[in-house]
This record gives structure tokens, sequence and C-alpha cells, in this order.
């Protein structure tokens, strides 16, 4: 510095997609405000929709206009070619996850109300809603926008609490189960205040290694300062265990399932596809652009977490007998596949490249089949909510052959059987590893998939060849939303699996340029 | 003109059409009439292929995902094109035999015949494939329709012999998928295309690491001893119909695949692992026979003898002698006739009775002498009768064995004469003796089923004279592939082993 306090320069053309997602989330809060209760849903759902839609234009414009080479807003924020891939990704698994939040009967009518009481009673039978959900997830998703693109510790702290805060108060919305929903929200919210302070702790002491929150400036800094390795292993050990949390890995994934299970079930689309994809967008900026020059030292936790990670995933799913504490696992799982991505990273450029828009492309497969998915879960009901036990799913198959075998479909998508984009993102990520030379570490993740795929199988079986119970669950004609969800999933599934070079070509071009330093 | 994605495009078009047509007779006869053009078409494609021209012919090349150096790249030398030629014969003689099938659990029918159309052109494109990956895609989707119509279709123990097959095939598909990615990788060629990626491996060692991924693989597909638990499980639970088509065409690919990609893509690896994998097939042939003799149940002792008969193509493959080879060629073809008879007839007999085990049978032969006549020349096929076609291919194989390796010939020929005991002992349990009170009205074969047994013992007796055609298509790509192993055969054996042939 040279004496003068520069002006800040916000490149806002960089940042628009996330403003318009923020602004239709304050826009959401005013119109809670304002307008009367029965306008509210009908004015929520166009402003969410659109906002998301014009954010994932702007982030296409933004493609189209050249991918920016410097980071924004005096360094806090990089949009670079990984960002706008990982933004695109999530604002279309954000949009379909509203759809899904839009049919009404998800979401409890007085969350303040004490379960089985008579406020209870009283809200349901007045029809009242909680429309904020609208805005909260909308603040939810531009939390989710802002934390991978984040480029120093701080804005990413702030990020990930904009993220997270949201979501917390959305786990304990659930209709149904409302004390297991409950539950869900106060473990969550614990676990993770926990894990930011995590976070935060790790910042400060790489700050004082460093000198700089900068990430940019902390990969520099590695390659000058000597002499305080305490600090910077301290710090790195604590940001990882932040940033790991969100992902679910082992040892930091026992909050995984409760949350999955209690949330209401759009919630749980949204933060399966969305906050993962976000999550792993973060942590890979984090691991190359700010500790990449010490990837001796972190690879070979990483290692030990990957391993961890999809064996506990793979092995705790198969005793599970609630569906949604599965997919938990499954996701589980999946995230330890996508870390031997992360591990595969190497000192040649190309080899970076490569592990990335392999990290990329499995994003976007898995993000939609998980939302598919889990839009199949809400359409199978019970008299009490969603058919959640796995007994009551014998004999879907019988019952309603189209949707049991859309979601036989989604799981052997999950389990990555070839002509499923699943397979593809599967593929894709080992194949970084081997070349990466984590040959050990892929080995290890066919294992977990042959594992996995015994409870996928599980399932199919159970609606397949089990025969019906007399009193089985019924499915709900799904609503125009959650048709178009489905919809939206299978093909993406299909097409990826079928025809995945375009999306491969896009991931590739998007980690070509690697993330900004 | 593209013979085979035509085959293939047919076979997919008519599993959709099947899913659309109301009525469950018209679906039937809709899936005959599209597996009777497919074989029309494939037989069309047949006689157009000359065996001393191109290794591969029919070739199409398009770029499938060239990010991952990968094409749909097809085309058909002998050894697949016998192969594919087995498969779209099969499929309408099962297709008549499964009729009544699909009805038994009150499911649908329309999907059981779907999945089989589905089936068929997964069969086509895994022998068709020139791609590794193109191959391993349709290696391990062709798991999944053949797991529906075991698992929805099957038996009292379905859903856990479909499961068992599944996850054994899946466990060794994945190993696979790993040596897939290392070859890929290590070869550095930026492509998939077999062609291009053969004598890439120089390394032995790393030759060793894949060949033992591949092989696998193979070796619980096809099933070898000791991967061959799945088996009996799978082929007595699937209708009968499905278990030819598991027995007769899908435990081919491991075999094919041993043959076509181990010897090839690691042509020192396989000379090294030879002994073992001989030893592996020898004991597969006694064991499978031994305990072949002890069922109590009619198809798994049908599925043992398989293991048996597996044990021999392997053989032949690993002898890596033109004899042998070629032997091991047409084994696979005659054994899923034979074998395919075998397994129709006893799922008629089953269907009849309502049950698997033999001791509920006695003197059927009287009752239902048809019947009885046909199996009993399934089973003496199953048990190389000279004048039935397995006979030359397991001869050929023998004697290809026998050039190089005599102790492991010498105890694969005590297969054969336990063969004769599994064989004739389940005859002379079920066939012959005083009639069973329980099957004293049992009906003898129908029209239909007749139409279902005629072609199989035809082309049992055809084959078992005039082998030629066949071997005429084989030899040379079987002399091409064992030329780049290389694999010579010994000088003085060769001449006499030609005339006894």
């Amino acid at each position: 510095m040279n004496g003068t306090i520069p002006a800040p320069t916000i490149e806002y053309a960089q940042l628009a997609p996330m403003l318009v997602v923020f602004g239709a989330a304050i826009v959401g809060v005013l119109v809670e405000a304002f307008a009367p209760r029965y306008l509210r849903s009908a004015i929520h759902v166009p402003i969410t929709l659109l906002s998301l839609a014009g954010a994932f234009a702007l982030t296409i414009w933004q493609v189209v206009k050249g991918v920016p080479t410097e980071p924004a807003a005096m360094g806090a924020v990089a949009v670079d070619g990984p960002s706008l891939f990982i933004w695109g990704t999530i604002l279309v698994l954000a949009f379909v996850s509203v759809l899904l939040i839009n049919d009404e009967d998800h979401f409890v009518a007085a969350a303040a109300a004490v379960p089985g009481s008579a406020e209870e009673e009283q809200a349901l039978h007045e029809g009242a809603g909680h429309t904020e959900v609208y805005p909260l997830a909308l603040f939810a998703v531009g939390g989710m926008l802002l934390f991978p693109a984040a480029n120093d510790l701080l804005v990413m702290f702030v990020a990930l609490e904009v993220m997270s805060l949201p979501l917390y108060l959305l786990c304990g919305l659930a209709r149904r189960r409302r004390l297991l929903s409950q539950e869900a929200a106060v473990k969550y919210f614990l676990l993770g205040a926990f894990s930011s302070a995590f976070f935060l702790y790790g910042t400060a002491l790489l700050y004082g290694y460093a000198g700089s929150i900068d990430l940019a400036k902390i990969s520099s800094a590695l390659a000058v300062v000597g002499g305080q390795e305490t600090l910077l292993f301290i710090g790195v050990a604590m940001l990882g265990v932040g940033l790991l949390f969100k992902i679910g890995a082992a040892p930091f994934q026992a909050w995984k399932p409760d949350v999955y299970q209690g949330a209401p079930t759009p919630i749980t689309a949204l933060m399966a596809s969305g906050t993962l994809v976000a999550a792993f967008g973060a942590l890979l900026r984090v691991f190359w652009v700010a500790l990449g020059g010490l990837d001796w030292d972190w690879s070979p936790i990483l290692w030990a977490v990957a391993i961890l990670t999809m064996v506990v995933g793979a092995v705790l799913a198969i005793t599970q007998t609630d569906i949604k504490r599965m997919l938990a696992y499954s996701s589980i799982a999946h995230g330890g596949f996508l870390l031997v991505g992360v591990v595969a990273t190497g000192a040649a450029a190309g080899q970076n490249s490569k592990a990335l828009s392999a990290i990329l492309f499995y994003l976007v497969a898995y993000g939609f089949t998980t939302v598919g998915a889990f839009a199949v879960v809400t359409m199978v009901r019970d008299a009490g909510g969603e058919a959640w036990h796995l007994s009551r799913w014998a004999g879907l198959g019988k019952r309603s052959p189209l949707l049991a075998g859309i979601f036989a479909f989604f799981l052997l998508a999950f389990a990555g059987i070839p002509l499923t984009s699943g397979f593809f993102g599967k593929y894709a990520v080992f194949q970084a590893a081997v070349s990466g030379g984590a040959l050990p570490l892929v080995i290890v993740g066919v294992v977990a998939s042959a594992v996995a795929a015994f409870f996928y199988v599980r399932v199919i079986v159970l609606m397949f060849f089990s025969d019906p119970s007399a009193d089985g669950p019924s499915v709900v004609l799904p609503s125009r939303g959650t048709a178009a969800v489905v919809g939206v999933a299978v093909l993406a599934t299909v097409f990826l699996g079928v025809y995945p070079q375009p999306v491969l070509h896009l991931a590739q071009n998007a980690a070509q340029s690697l993330f900004i330093r | 003109m593209p013979w085979l994605s035509i085959l293939m495009g047919v076979s997919v078009l008519g599993a959709l059409g099947v899913t659309l047509v109301r009525n469950d007779k018209l679906a039937k006869q809709f899936t005959l009439g599209v597996s009777l053009i497919v074989l029309a078409l494939a037989v069309a494609m047949a006689v157009q292929f000359s065996p001393n021209g191109d290794k591969f012919q029919f070739v199409e090349k398009y770029d499938w995902i060239p990010d991952f150096g990968v094409h749909y790249a097809v085309g058909v030398d002998g050894i697949a094109l016998v192969l594919i030629l087995l498969s779209v014969v099969l499929v309408p003689i099962v297709v008549l035999a499964s009729w009544h099938d699909a009805e038994a659990g009150k499911r649908s029918v329309r999907t059981y015949f779907s999945l089989m159309l589905v089936l068929e052109a997964m069969m086509i494109g895994v022998f068709a494939s020139t791609d590794v990956f193109l191959f391993y895609v349709f290696f391990e989707a062709m798991l999944i329709p053949m797991y529906f119509m075991i698992g929805s279709y099957g038996g009292a123990q379905r859903s856990y012999a479909a499961v068992k097959f599944l996850l054994y095939s899946l466990f060794g598909g994945l190993l696979m998928l790993v040596a897939v990615i290392a070859l890929y990788s290590i070869a550095g060629k930026n492509t998939f295309m077999f062609p291009d990626l053969v004598g890439t491996i120089q390394d032995v060692n790393t030759q060793k690491w894949l060949f033992l991924g591949f092989f696998i693989a193979f070796a619980i597909k096809a099933p070898l001893w000791p991967f061959h638990t799945w088996l009996p499980d799978a082929a007595a639970q699937a209708p009968a119909g499905a278990a030819v088509l598991l027995v007769g065409v899908l435990d081919k690919v491991g075999t094919y695949g041993m043959l076509r990609f181990c010897l090839e893509l690691f042509p020192d690896a396989s000379k090294y692992f030879t002994p073992l994998v001989i030893t592996l097939s020898v004991i597969g042939i006694v064991y499978g026979a031994i305990v072949a003799i002890g069922q109590t149940d009619m198809k798994r002792l049908i599925a043992y003898t398989s293991v048996s008969h597996f044990g021999f193509i392997a053989l032949g493959v690993f002898a890596m002698t033109t004899n042998a080879g070629a032997g091991a060629t047409l084994y696979m073809v005659n054994h899923g006739f034979s074998t395919g008879a075998l397994f129709l007839i006893a799922g008629f007999l089953i269907q009849r009775r309502g049950s698997q085990f033999i001791a509920d049978y006695g003197g059927v032969q009287k009752v239902a002498p048809v019947l009885a006549g046909t199996f009993l020349v399934a089973g003496l096929s199953s048990l190389s009768l000279p004048g039935l076609s397995t006979f030359v291919s397991e001869f050929m194989v023998l004697v290809g064995t026998y050039e190089k390796y005599l102790v492991p010939a010498v105890i694969a020929t005590t297969g054969v004469i336990l063969a004769a005991i599994y064989i004739l002992w389940m005859y002379q349990r079920t066939m012959n003796g005083p009639t069973a009170e329980s099957v004293k009205h049992l009906p003898d074969l129908n029209a239909r089923e007749k139409w279902v047994v005629a072609p199989l013992v035809a082309l049992l007796l055809v084959f078992g004279f005039y082998p030629k055609p066949l071997l005429d298509v084989i030899h040379p790509a079987v002399k091409n592939t064992l030329s780049s192993v290389p694999a010579t055969d010994p000088a003085p054996a060769v001449q006499v082993a030609k005339e006894a042939q």
C-alpha cells in the first residue's frame, strides 16, 4: 500500500447471480411482512423460481461473456470456471427443490405450537402455513453460491453461516413426525455451530501463521514462512473439520442421518444436493488454492478420511430401516467417492483439472439423482405421512410399477450401473484417481461400491420381488411440481448415463482454468 | 449396412414396442415376431461374413465420449459371429418356451418379454463390442434385465438367488472396472479401441495384475470353480427360459472374454497363469460332474453339469492350441444348444408336475414318450455322445489340450465318464421304471413345445455330423487370436489331431 486508501471496487456484473438471489430473498421477507396471508404463497413461488432462473441466466451470460480471470470484490470472491459451473449446478438443483417445497403439506402449520397441542390443532384448522420457507430457502441458496466462490476465509465463514442458519430452521418445520424434526433441527444446529466454531478458530490460527486470510496469500506464505508449523497444522486441521463436517465425511457424519430423516423431505433434497455441491466446491478451493503447496501433509489424512467415509457410509447403510436414513448413509458413501477425487490431485495442472472436472461431473450426476429419489420418497404415503419404514415399500412394484421402476432406476444410478449417470460419475472420479496414483483408494472405493450395491438392491428386492401387504402405502398423484422434478431427474440420469459428453465437456472447460489463485 | 446396430436397434425397439401393446397374447406374438426378424437379419448378415477376410467385419465406429476415449465401436470376427448367432437362435426358442412362464405369478407378462428383448440387444452388443469400455458397459448392464427376470418371475427362493447373482457379478465387474481404468491409464493411448490396445502393455508384472482384474470377473461370470456357487442357485430359481439365456449365453461372455481380452491384451500374463487356470478348469470339470451326480433337484443338476462343461471350455481357451481354442469356441455354441434343450425340457416337465425334485418322478417315458425321447437326446448331447454336436467340440478340446498338457487332458477325460453317470442316472430315475402315481396323467409335449424342442434337436444332430460351417468360421478367428499371444501349436501332434478330427 502506498499511503492512500483505494476505494473498493465491486464487480457487480460478476456477482449478479448472487445478488439476484439475495435480493429476491429480501423481497420475500418484505412480502412476509406486508402481504396478506392468503396471497403470500402466490407471490413467493414466482419470485423464488424467477430469481433462481434469472440467476441461472446470469451465470450462463457470465460464461458466454468469458470467464473472469481475476477475483472480484477486492479479492473476496472468485468467480472462476469452477465457481460458475458449481453455481449453475446449484441453481438448477435449487430450482427443482423449490418445486418440491411448493407442495404445501410438507411443512408444519405453526412451528411454535407444541406438537399435539390445541394450538397446533387450531393452526391446522385455520390452514396456516409457514410461507417464509421460500425466503429462507433463497437465503440458503445464496449462501451456497457464495460458499464455494469465497476467496478469503472470512467471506467463506460468512457464507457458511448464511447457508446453514436458514437450513437449521427449515429442518425443524416438518409437518409430520414433528418431534423428530425438531430434534433434527437442534442436533444440526448444535453440531453445525460447533463445526463453524472450528472453522473460525482454524481461520484465526491460519491468520496467525500467514498474516492474511486471503487464500492466495496463505498459499504464498507457505513457501516463505518457516518455523511456525504448529499454528499452520492446527489451523488446517480445524479448517478441515469445519469443511468435512458440511460434507458429512466420517468421522463427522453423525448428523447426516438424523437431519436427513427429520427434515421435511424437500429440504432434505435441497441439502443433499445443493449443500453437498457447495461444500465440495469450498473444500476444493481451500485445499487447492490455499493449501495446495501443503498436499504432502494433508493428503494422507484425506486418504484416511475418504476410506473411512466410504466404508462407514456403505456399511452402516445396510442396517437402516428408514428410507431417508438409508439415503443419508448413501449420501455419506458418495461423499467418500467424491473425496477420492479430491485426493486425486497431482503436481501437474493437467491432473488437477482432470480430477476437478471429474468431481464437477459427479456432483451434477449425483445431485439430480438425489433430488429425484427424495421426490419419489415424498410421493409414497401412509395415513400418517410419508411411508418411511422400508418394510412399507414392499410390493410397491406391483402397486405402482412406474414409480417403483423410476425409484429402482435412481437406485441403480446410485449403485453406479452402466447406462446411468452414476456410472460415469464414478468412472470419471476413479479414473482421475488412478492416473493420480491413488490406486489403493480406488480399490477400496470399488469394494465399497459393491457393498453399497447390496443395500440399493435390497430396496429393489423389496419393491419388486416381495408381495405387497394388504394395508400398504398409497402413492399419491404427484402435483405438477413434483412430477416435473421426477421427470427432470429421470431425464438427467438417463441423458448423463447414455450421452455424458456435453456435460463432461462443460465440466472440463470449467476445470481447465482451475481455481483462480 | 450397419448390420450389428440394426440387430440391436430392432431388439431395443421391439422391447419398447412390447411395453406399448395392451394385450398379453399380442405382446407374446409381437416378441416372437421381433426375435424372428432379428434372427433373419442375423442370418442375412452371417452369410456375408468372409471367414478369411479382415479380422473384424461389419465394423462401425463412432465417437461416444471423446473425453474418455470411448467409442461406439462394433464388429465381429468368427468367434463373436457364432456366439451372436447362438444368442439370436436361442431367443425365439426361449420366447416360445416361456409362453406361459410369466403368468404363473400373476406378474406383468409384457415386462418379462420386454426384458428378454432388451437382454437380446445387450447380448449382441457384448459380443460385438470392439471397444473395451463399450464391452464393459454391456457386460455390466446386461445383469439388470436378467436380475429382474430371475427375481420377479423365478421360483420360491427367487429373490435370494437374484441378489446373489447380481452381487457376485457386480463384484467381479467392479474389479474389472479397476483393471479397465488402469489399462487405459497405463496404455496411455487415450483410446479404448481393442485393436489399438493389443500389445500396449509390455511390462509382465503390470500384465499380471490387469489380467487378474479381468480374469476374476470372467471366472465369476463363466463360472469357473471356485467362483461357481451362484450359478446353481440362479439357474435353479430362474424360470426355465431365463435359465437358458443365463447359462447358454450370459455365462459364455465369461469364456468369450477370456479368449478375446485376457489372451490378446495380456499374453505374457496369460501364459504365466496358464497352469493355475488349467488346474482350476480340471478341478471344475471333475468337481462339477461329481456334485451333479449327487443333486436331487433337476435344475440344479443341469446347472452343475454346466460348471463341468465350463471347465472344458476354459481348458480349451487356455491350452492355447488352435484345436483346443476352436474346440472351446464350438463348445460354447454347442453347450448353448444342448443345455438349452435340457433346461427347457426339464422346465416343461417341472411345469406339468410342479416339482423340481427327481424323486417325484418315475416312468415318465411311458406317459410322455416325446418328452422323454427329446430329453434323452439332449442329455446324450450333454454327455458328448458321438454323432451329437458336443462330441466334436469336447473331442477337439481334449485333443488340443493333450498336445500340450498330458496329465490335465487325461484327468479331464474322466469328466466324460462322469457325465454319462449324471445324465443317464437322472434319466433312469425320472423317465424309466414304474410310472409314479403323480405323473400318470402327465400330458406329452404339445405342438408349441414340440416347436421349441425340434430346432434344438435338429441343430444338435446337424452340427454333430457336419460341424464344418461353424468350424470354417471359427478356425481362422482362433488362429488370428492365438497369433497375437503368440502361441504356436506343437508340430507333430497337430498333424495327428487334424486327421483324427
